[in-house]
């Protein structure tokens, strides 16, 4: 009796110790992908002022614009703490909620990144117009790319969660998700304060 | 990591104020055309620096206790390597573009 016990006890504590270093691979993962955006962000400095006598930032940014999908992205940010703090209480049925208000949340910034991106090529200011707009395109769709990359992440959680519960798996999931939904809003913070703001000076 | 004694509503609520302020103090500034000059780029870049940290701890919950030694060292790595590639392609492009004109 005493030696099964303390051998689903082995098992648990074998789980956790997994888990914890899969949350530090995910780490680790993050701060590589760190790197690439600095890079795009490197080379968006370098040739933002290449425009080639086409449209520069100036024309073509909407700070209010930004101003919404700012918002949208730092609201969901708030909205997956409540998820993460509904779990550390067990309330599975919140998890799932505040998750469900974070996709539509993420959905809305996506929705509105689309529609920038689109007004811009039906403007003829697509990627291929200059310098400055191919490296605009590839490190903001970048963030977006990932933006619905952890959509498709909450998507597969919230069915996680509602078929499987709150396991320490799901859990550990869950955590890795935050950190990189998280993740992605800090990157944003970046875009706003070096390719929107200056551009529009 | 040990997730479970920091996370409370009141951290991600003041998290949450706080990247409010500042991304409105750099927004305002633009929008407003409070500031020209090299002064606004200053602002808007320790408010965006602030503002990464804010998310750091606040959202990331990193601090120097509860955080593991190795996720520390592995953001500082980072960091540094961000530093040298980023910085060292800036000085290197501006340099050129200077020597060009």
């Amino acid at each position: 009796m005493s030696g099964t016990a303390l051998n689903s006890d082995l098992i648990e504590h074998e789980e956790k110790k997994s888990l914890e270093s899969r949350e530090f691979g995910f780490w680790v993962y993050l701060m590589t992908d760190a790197v690439i955006f600095a890079l795009l962000f490197a080379s968006y400095v370098v040739l933002s002022k290449n425009s080639a006598a086409g449209p520069t930032s100036k024309d073509l940014f909407d700070l209010g614009h930004t101003a919404g999908e700012t918002a949208l992205l730092l609201l969901s940010s708030l909205t997956f703490g409540l998820a993460t703090i509904a779990m550390t209480s067990d309330q599975a049925g919140r998890v799932v909620q505040w998750l469900f208000v974070t996709l539509i949340l993420g959905l809305g910034f996506l929705a509105m990144e689309m529609l920038e991106f689109h007004g811009m090529i039906a403007q003829g200011a697509g990627p291929g117009t200059s310098g400055f707009l191919s490296a605009f395109f590839t490190l903001v769709g970048t963030h977006g790319l990932h933006v619905a990359f952890g959509a498709i992440g909450i998507c597969v959680m919230i069915g996680q969660v509602m078929v499987k519960g709150l396991t320490l798996p799901v859990r550990s999931r869950l955590i890795r998700l935050g950190l990189f939904w998280h993740f992605l809003d800090i990157v944003w913070i970046g875009i706003f304060s070096v390719v929107y703001l200056p551009g529009v000076m | 990591m040990d997730h479970s004694a920091e996370r409370s509503l009141s951290t991600y609520l003041t998290g949450f104020v706080l990247a409010v302020v500042l991304t409105a103090i750099p927004f305002a500034l633009v929008w407003g055309g409070l500031l020209t000059g090299p002064a606004v780029y200053v602002v808007i870049a320790i408010a965006a620096v602030i503002q990464v940290v804010v998310h750091l701890v606040f959202f990331l919950h990193m601090d120097f206790k509860s955080t593991p030694g190795e996720n520390l060292f592995f953001l500082g790595f980072a960091a540094v390597l961000i530093c040298i590639m980023v910085g060292g392609s800036l000085w290197i492009m501006m340099d050129l573009h200077h020597r060009m004109m």
